[in-house]
């Protein structure tokens, strides 16, 4: 069975706690906080006031560039104000509010549950309503989909590889996907190569869930999708990442940027993702929502919800039993990449596959020790980079030095932080170095542009 | 026992000849360099902090003594009685520049700012940083993990426990900019110093509304403006919420202090202005007489 080639952990993946729920849709909620930004790039621009009637779908931010992605109401009914609230992380972003009225659709969307599988469009009309539907990597980093989708020229794809790894511990929402939406899940994946210009799709998906691949073969043999192959991983974190991804299925490694999985004949994208491409390419409906897993293992009851973008999370932890009692550690996505939320009120936007809460003694932050240049973290890293030399130099605030050591090239998977014994935070000074090295590499890109 | 001998002579021998050899060599080849310079990197403080631009004093020395116009060049340890010694020795205009010292524009101290969650990662701000808004509500204030405590070589900054604010000595400040770098939030200012360390200046920077303010602190600025209209000197204007008073069109007139509704505007080393009766008592009053202890007893 297949892997990535270096580095790598294998933390318990519990996803016992929810894999055994299946998709409930939440009942529509009263109020949604949209906010601007849910995606990689430039924020998009309002195009409501306050007091505007807006129905579901109806674009209400603009995308403001290339590198950006619409952004659609996710309920019908009055805008109510148009400010600054804080997000998970408590920092203040321009979000839309909307209060719900009744339940009033956009004309042109297509809400019939029939499985429409005949796509006759050209790839460019494809993209087209990828990047109208506001459509953005749902697997967690927000790259806005018809960036990827648009082959640069002088490159052509090979492969599409479809990501149903989800290698992060506790969620499930992929894996509920391609059970219960396994067919608009495999006609998503034939828009998608009819887009990139491909005869070939492999779905990954990691062997902790046999029956999703058994599921997909079967739905792939009855009704005849061509060229739609499953393949069972070696089970190990991050192959979700995009390169380790293709590392594990084709056997190629992606070089150091600028180089893009392109390079490499790859075009990767996450089921989920796969799924909203299906719904906005066939049935005209843009992306307003998406499958969230909400576990724990002291909550009361685990989920995987339908969650229209917007929706507080505390309205939908309620539902959860609410939040178990003393100190709990409330993460937006899994334990390994997910970033920590302080603010319960913040909505939920397209990146957010999960919420997982944590007790206090699940979450435990060892005493910081010295460095033992024992190289664990050496041998975690799936990059291939030294993430002890990395961190040394961030605190050091060595930036140029850091930028020699590929800090870019970092995916921030947290696997050097898991495996040292000697508990450093390592990521986390890694992760400021990553910050200045881009910011500087941009700094200098901007400068040689105005030459 | 020859052995022994041998060698010593070979090497004794080989040692004398060698310097002879490298006596000549630096004498043929020797660097013509200017002795000033030496006699300047003296005079100066040695701290090698990089407070002036350069990468250490050596590199500062070698500027003030090549330049012809040294105005631009000032080393903020040293002072201005050094820098004039420094001019007078190498027979040039000394570089003039006001005093300043590094101000932390933050009030908001841990009965004023509660805090709302509980962080244990890395105790750092610049960590804290990329995480989140840091652990009260309010996305401006100070961290409280001494990133710029750690950045000071001069031992001017420390952390309250206390307050859990970080507080500046104005006597061990140099203002090499190095808290102004390392603060994540951009809380560190270079102000003009005033004789007896008085100072007069706005300890916020939220540029938040005064409504989102006052629900996470209670010493922030709420951008009302009073303070605008009360100044005889124009030194204030509000930009996004925010006051901010001109160091260099102060006059510390004080006027504004007892205006202010929150107690954002801090008073150091100064009695305050007495009340005026027809302005309703605000509690005022309080924080400044709390920073300005602080500040004595250090």
């Amino acid at each position: 069975m297949r892997t990535f080639p270096i580095g790598g952990i294998h933390p318990s993946d519990n996803k016992k706690w929810s894999k055994d729920q299946s998709i409930e849709v939440l009942d529509l909620p009263d109020e949604v906080k949209i906010p601007m930004i849910q995606h990689i790039g430039a924020p998009s621009t309002p195009l409501v006031k306050k007091g505007d009637k807006v129905l579901t779908g109806q674009v209400i931010g603009q995308s403001a560039g290339y590198v950006s992605a619409n952004i659609h109401a996710t309920v019908s009914g009055t805008v109510t104000a148009v400010d600054a609230y804080p997000n998970g992380q408590g920092q203040r972003r321009l979000m839309v509010v909307i209060k719900r009225e009744g339940d009033e659709w956009m004309p042109e969307i297509d809400r019939t549950p029939e499985l429409k599988r005949e796509c006759n469009l050209a790839p460019e009309e494809i993209v087209a309503k990828v990047r109208q539907a506001g459509i953005v990597g749902l697997g967690g980093a927000q790259f806005p989909t018809h960036v990827k989708l648009s082959i640069p020229e002088g490159m052509t794809a090979e492969v599409l590889i479809i990501n149903g790894v989800e290698c992060e511990p506790y969620l499930t929402s992929d894996y509920r996907n391609m059970l219960e939406r396994a067919e608009m899940l495999l006609v998503g994946v034939e828009v998608l190569m009819r887009a990139v210009g491909v005869k070939r799709a492999v779905i990954g998906v990691e062997n902790n869930k046999p029956d999703a691949v058994e599921h997909l073969r079967e739905v792939i043999k009855r009704d005849n999708y061509a060229g739609i192959e499953v393949m069972p991983l070696q089970l190990r974190y991050p192959q979700g990442g995009e390169k380790q991804l293709i590392a594990a299925v084709t056997g190629r490694q992606v070089p150091p940027p600028p180089a893009l999985p392109i390079s490499v004949g790859a075009v990767v994208c996450n089921v989920s993702t796969a799924i909203a491409v299906y719904e906005a390419v066939q049935k005209n409906k843009p992306l307003i929502e998406r499958v969230v897993t909400i576990t724990g293992k002291e909550l009361k009851s685990t989920h995987n919800f339908m969650v229209r973008f917007g929706t507080s999370a505390e309205s939908v932890l309620a539902l959860a039993g609410g939040l178990p009692d003393g100190d709990v550690k409330l993460l937006n996505g899994g334990p390994m990449m997910g970033r920590a939320v302080v603010d319960v009120t913040a909505p939920f936007i397209k990146g957010c596959s999960g919420i997982t809460v944590l007790s206090g003694s699940e979450a435990p932050r060892g005493k910081e020790l010295a460095c033992i240049k024992c190289a664990k973290c050496v041998a975690a890293c799936p990059m291939g980079l030294e993430p002890y030399l990395l961190s040394r130099l961030a605190k050091l605030q060595r930036w140029d030095d850091s930028e020699e050591h590929y800090n870019a090239e970092c995916i921030e998977c947290g696997c050097c932080s898991y495996s040292c014994p000697s508990n450093l935070p390592l990521l986390d000074y890694i992760r400021i170095g990553k910050q200045m090295v881009m910011s500087n590499i941009r700094a200098r890109a901007a400068a040689n542009n105005k030459k | 026992m020859n052995t022994l001998v041998l060698t010593v002579v070979t090497l004794g021998v080989l040692g004398i000849l060698l310097a002879i050899i490298l006596y000549f060599v630096a004498q043929r080849f020797k660097v013509e360099e200017d002795p000033r310079i030496d006699e300047v990197e003296k005079m100066l403080p040695g701290a090698n902090c990089g407070g002036c631009g350069f990468a250490g004093c050596r590199a500062m020395s070698e500027a003030l003594v090549k330049r012809d116009d040294i105005s631009a060049l000032y080393c903020p340890v040293a002072g201005a009685d050094v820098m004039g010694s420094v001019a007078s020795y190498l027979g040039k205009a000394a570089p003039e520049k006001q005093p300043l010292v590094a101000t932390m524009r933050c009030g908001g101290s841990c009965q004023k700012r509660p805090k709302v969650n509980h962080y244990d990662g890395a105790l750092s701000c610049a960590v804290v940083n990329t995480f989140y808004v840091g652990e009260s509500g309010c996305a401006f204030g100070c961290i409280g993990y001494g990133d710029c405590v750690h950045a000071c070589k001069f031992g001017a900054l420390e952390l309250n426990p206390e307050t859990g604010l970080v507080e500046v000595d104005p006597d061990k400040c140099t203002a090499c900019g190095a808290c102004v770098k390392a603060c994540p939030k951009g809380l560190f200012e270079l102000r003009k110093k005033w004789p007896k360390n008085r100072a007069v200046y706005v300890a916020c920077r939220s540029k938040n509304r005064g409504s989102v303010v006052t629900k996470v602190c209670k010493a922030g600025c709420i951008g009302c403006g009073k303070c605008v209209k009360v100044c005889p000197f124009g030194a204030i204007t509000v930009d996004n919420f925010l006051a901010y008073i001109d160091p260099d069109k102060c006059k510390l007139c004080r006027k504004c202090v007892n205006e202010c509704p929150t107690g954002a505007i801090h008073l150091e080393n100064m009695e305050p202005l007495p009340k005026e009766p027809k302005t309703p008592a605000a509690p005022k009053a309080t924080p400044n007489v709390e920073k300005s202890e602080a500040t004595n007893n250090q």
